[in-house]
């Protein structure tokens, strides 16, 4: 494979990172959002919340991406950036799942931990800030952890709105070198390996959430292993 | 109020005290479906007073120390703390229901220990400790940190500051509740059987911190327990409850020694066979 072909996939691998990690910033935004809206006094949130999760989680992030692309230009007149609406169209669909841990995690804080802050007299938005919300965030990790792994795989849809990620320059040097197989096994490995950093890194933030409360998390499988390779060392 | 001294030396002694209505009950009723748990129940307690709230299961202690922390609001009547009401407040010259500004105003003086200690597992044993005196009454963090390590060590825990609550046994996690709640320099400390999670021994280091707190100060309390001999010690006047009505009330030696209703000393017998 020439160095220009390993460019291609080199770059969709660029593409590729900034969708993950962008959507998943943008989505970790609207999560809260629509999951704090959910759970609100206010009717009209709670509306607008419910019809956020309810309308996203049911579309496919291709269908949204297909409207930012295509439809927004033609019938607004307003055109994203390409890798923009990417992340805007994951961000949208994964923060609708998102929404749905924060609320559960939220809610799942015991009743009798509000009940400690309303004896100390906390304002409402104290109890939630200082008492409900770090103890439910530590909850939620796993399932954001599940999340950002959907989101990585999500991001491979994009390629067909001519954004090049790393499908797309995988495509663009099968094409060219007709080696399917090698090509697309490289694929695979690209996309196992990125994901196995990720949860990595989520499983390292796992472990730091639950000594914020004092608790320790067996280690992980990478862990496991660099710690047997000291032992016998 | 009485100094409670000679309660705390057995004596029979001083009568349940002047009662000046400092917390007021007045014609307080609370149903759960059709559950009737209080029916216009009316009763007072008199600043420094320590009351002990005594009772068989499902007779309403817990719901009315709920309601003095407003965690749990009465279907009808009014609850006065001082000068103000809990659930009302002047408006125009009418009482209204009261708005979450003036609630905290009157909340801002009690404050209840729980049974299940309800500590933040998110914060370390100082932290939960000088959380609300900084953030609630605007102490500084010097001074909130100041007083909470001497009130952890009152409670013998002044080598835990760093610990988070899970890291803690039953009865250490209920000290630093007492240490959370007194930081907040309350008049009215409301305790729900705080010592029934406990096994004995723990109770006991527990009810002494207790004991100690309440023969120092003059802080109100209501207190709910089993725990008859601390209940002897410190409390000037015991209520005895009945399915949401106090059938009897007097102090603790009067009550224990000599009760006059028959459904007292059943309730008072089947209470000292548990224990
Ligand atoms: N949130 C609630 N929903 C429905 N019923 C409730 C609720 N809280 C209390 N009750 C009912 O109200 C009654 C009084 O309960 P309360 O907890 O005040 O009793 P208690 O005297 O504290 O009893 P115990 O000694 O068992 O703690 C009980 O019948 C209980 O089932
Ligand atoms: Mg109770």
């Amino acid at each position: 494979m020439s160095a220009g072909l390993w460019n291609y996939m080199f770059e969709g691998l660029l593409v590729t990172l900034q969708l993950t990690i962008f959507g998943a910033v943008l989505g970790l935004v609207f999560a809260f959002a629509a999951g704090l809206a959910r759970l609100s006094g206010n009717k009209l949130l709670r509306g607008m919340g419910f019809a956020y999760t309810e309308a996203f989680r049911g579309l496919s992030a291709l269908v949204v991406l297909f409207w930012l692309i295509f439809v927004l230009p033609t019938v607004f007149g307003v055109q994203l950036a390409p890798l923009f609406a990417g992340v805007l169209a994951l961000a949208l669909n994964i923060g609708a799942y998102g929404a749905e841990v924060v609320r559960g995690a939220v809610r799942a804080v015991p009743r009798s931990q509000i009940e400690a802050a309303i004896a100390l007299n906390f304002t409402p938005w104290q109890r939630m800030r200082k008492v409900v919300l770090p103890q439910a965030v530590v909850a939620m990790i796993p399932s954001f952890s599940n999340n950002l792994i959907e989101l990585l795989k999500a991001t491979a849809l994009v390629s067909v709105v001519f954004l090049s990620d790393l499908t797309f320059g995988a495509q663009l040097v099968r094409a060219s070198t007709g080696n399917t197989a090698g090509t697309f096994g490289l694929l695979l490995v690209a996309y196992g390996l990125i994901a196995l950093v990720f949860t990595t890194l989520m499983r390292l933030l796992e472990r730091r959430a639950a000594a914020s409360l004092g608790r320790t998390v067996p280690p992980g499988m990478i862990a496991r292993i660099f710690r047997r390779t000291e032992a016998s060392a | 109020m009485t100094e409670p001294s000679a309660a705390a030396a057995g004596s029979p002694g001083e009568k349940a005290t002047s009662d000046d209505g400092f917390i007021v009950f007045d014609q307080i009723s609370k149903r759960f479906g059709k559950n009737v748990v209080l029916d216009d129940l009316s009763f007072s307690v008199g600043s420094g007073e320590r009351v002990t709230l005594i009772g068989p299961s499902g007779s309403g202690k817990t719901t009315i120390l709920r309601m003095l922390m407003t965690l749990t609001k009465p279907d009808s009547g009014r609850i006065r703390v001082g000068e103000d009401y809990l659930y009302h407040e002047q408006r125009n010259g009418e009482l209204v229901s009261a708005g979450e500004q003036h609630i905290r105003k009157v909340r801002g003086r009690i404050t209840m220990v729980f049974q299940q200690y309800n500590l933040f597992p998110n914060m370390r044993v100082l932290r939960n400790v000088t959380e609300a005196p900084v953030h609630v009454l605007g102490r500084s963090q010097d001074e909130a940190e100041e007083r909470a390590k001497e009130l952890l060590d009152m409670v013998g825990l002044g080598d835990k500051l760093r610990a988070y609550p899970s890291q803690l046994s039953g009865g250490q996690q209920q000290r630093v509740a007492i240490a959370r709640a007194l930081a907040m320099d309350p008049d009215i400390l409301l305790l729900d059987e705080v010592t029934s999670a406990l096994d004995p021994e723990l109770a006991a280091e527990v009810l002494d911190v207790l004991r100690d707190v309440a023969l120092s100060s003059d802080i109100t309390m209501l207190c709910v327990t089993h725990a008859m001999k601390f209940a002897r010690d410190v409390s000037h006047r015991v209520l005895m409850f009945d399915q949401g009505r106090i059938i009897e009330a007097a102090p603790p030696a009067e009550m224990f020694d000599d009760p006059k209703q028959e459904r007292t000393r059943t309730f008072l017998e089947s209470v000292l066979d548990e224990t």
